[in-house]
């Protein structure tokens, strides 16, 4: 049983409350440069997905409260959710720079953008 | 060459307090190089394995398990075969595997207990009934021995179902496969595995695989936990654990990681002769040769490495099923588990070569593997000894997604979707 906080109405519940939407931070191809959409691309967009053993980057959504959708950062061995935050924020800095895998390389040049800017 | 099992060794061991029997299989240490290496020793690979060496007389080959044979979504599922799918793709494969499920026990001189019993999925809704309609169609034309069967004749073939019109999801028809049935899940897995080491495979436990050694896009070798092996071929069939295995080769997958719980009752006597599949109301039965009702129901919403599921979706399960056999209200649960499925988008399953030389992938086979098993292994055993798709592999392959060529069983596949 997960127990979710709601970061947008401070509700607080277990996971039947709530819905889970899936991989966080999937950017469209088509919403960025609309001309160029690569077969290849909106595989990645549709399809390919993160799917770490470990630190987790989620969407869900306050179903039975104030029925908008978050973010939030989990580990899917041991079921913690790390933090909460909004649907147009990135996850806490501390976390991007644990995080492994596929997602340590997406977070890699936001990271780096920061340090330079 | 091992001594067949056969009456005569039985009753020959049965003097002997049975004290004489010989391992099923070796436990071989690794050698420093083989011709291929199957990775994950479920069923989809030992299936691999025995077919790579029995069709294609491969044998200088290994088979590498983290855990223990067969521990993973192998000794976890339900047990349930079929082949009635809705797509043409889906039933050429899933059928090859249910009718080699038939001659499997002579083939492999083991007792996978295979037990046709009949497979009824029931219609619970308008729209289930025209959906189900539609598949049967589809399966006559592809020659399957399927019918769509009445609310009375399912009252028959399941006498404690609650044919009560009025209840919320009343029974307006079911679909039924006569072939399908059950088997043994462990006696499937035990048997590939004696198969396939009789012939001069190495079946090697506890050799968790951390790294994929390639050089200039080929497959080189494997880094394992009991050091590296040196291999041009190896082909990975790790369901649940496949994303960061692949990962290693710089290949990504369309697959998420979610939770499937199943459960048993306490044992009981006779009650049910078929498996039944209440996909509307989310929940499956059968009932064990030691009487323990077998169910299980959807998968947990979101990813989940912890082969233990929640509560609600437990819940949900049972609470469907009491509905549809209201005489198990009582039963009490022995054990429940959960097991760590691969699931694609198109919810069928990857068979494919990569874009790294000597490297293939055999999964997302999400809720539904265990029925597949022989059909996956004997497709994939080819796709790898000739280097090019098998033609019933060849529409599963890593491609389809790019190419938007899907095999689209989310809706006719069954309940866990």
């Amino acid at each position: 049983m997960l127990l979710v906080h709601c970061p947008v109405c401070g509700a607080e519940g277990d996971e039947t409350d709530f819905h889970g939407g899936g991989q966080a931070h999937v950017r469209r191809p088509a919403t960025h440069d609309p001309a160029n959409v690569s077969d290849e691309a909106q595989r990645d967009y549709l399809f390919i997905r993160h799917n770490p053993r470990g630190l987790h980057f989620e969407r869900w959504r306050c179903d039975r409260g104030c029925g908008k959708w978050f973010h939030a950062a989990r580990d899917t061995v041991t079921m913690e959710f790390k933090a909460f935050y909004g649907i147009t924020e990135l996850p806490p800095r501390e976390l991007m720079e644990v995080a492994t895998g596929e997602w340590a390389t997406y977070f890699k040049d936001i990271l780096k953008a920061e340090k330079s800017p | 060459m091992k001594s067949r099992y056969s009456i005569f060794s039985l009753a020959r061991n049965a003097m002997n307090y049975h004290k004489d029997w010989e391992r099923a299989w070796r436990s071989p240490n690794p050698k420093p190089e083989y011709d291929a290496v199957i990775v994950g020793a479920g069923g989809h690979g030992l299936a691999s394995a025995y077919y790579l060496a029995k069709n294609h007389g491969m044998t200088n080959i290994a088979i590498l398990e983290k855990g223990w044979l067969g521990g993973g979504n192998t000794g976890r599922n339900t047990t349930i075969i079929r082949s009635n799918y809705l797509q043409d793709a889906s039933i050429a494969i899933y059928e090859l595997a249910r009718s080699l499920y038939e001659g499997l026990s002579a083939d492999l001189n083991y007792n996978v207990m295979f037990s046709p019993r009949g497979v009824l999925m029931l219609c619970q809704t308008e729209h289930e009934l025209r959906a189900f309609k539609r598949t049967a169609h589809a399966n006559r034309l592809a020659g399957l021995d399927c019918r769509m069967v009445s609310p009375a004749e399912v009252k028959e073939i399941v006498p404690i179902i609650n044919d009560d019109p009025g209840c919320r999801y009343p029974i307006l028809g079911a679909y039924y496969q006569p072939r399908g049935g059950t088997g043994r899940h462990d006696a499937v897995a035990w048997g590939y595995a004696r198969g396939a080491d009789s012939m001069g495979v190495d079946v090697i436990q506890n050799c968790e695989v951390t790294n994929i050694l390639r050089r200039g896009g080929e497959v080189v070798g494997l880094e394992t936990t009991r050091g590296v092996i040196k291999t041009n071929k190896v082909g990975v069939v790790t369901a649940g654990n496949v994303s960061h295995l692949m990962q290693t080769a710089g290949v990504r997958m369309p697959i998420e990681s979610l939770c499937l719980q199943a459960l048993v009752s306490e044992p009981i006597k006779p009650v049910i002769d078929c498996v039944v599949m209440a996909n509307t109301v989310h929940g499956y039965v059968s009932q064990s040769d030691k009487g323990e009702l077998v169910i299980g129901g959807g998968t947990d919403p979101y990813n989940n490495y912890s082969q233990r599921g929640s509560f609600p979706s437990l819940e949900h399960t049972v609470t469907a099923l009491v509905e549809t056999f209201p005489i198990i209200s009582r039963l009490r649960m022995l054990r429940m588990w959960g097991g760590i499925v691969d699931m694609t988008g198109d919810r069928s399953p990857i068979i494919s070569k990569t874009e790294v030389k000597g490297l293939y992938v055999n999964c997302g086979w999400g809720t539904g593997g265990f029925k597949a098993i022989p059909g996956s292994g004997f497709v994939f055993a080819n796709t790898i000894a000739n280097d090019r798709p098998h033609k019933i592999a060849e529409p599963f392959g890593l491609n389809r997604f790019t190419e938007g060529r899907l095999i689209d069983e989310s809706v006719a596949a069954a309940v866990a979707h």
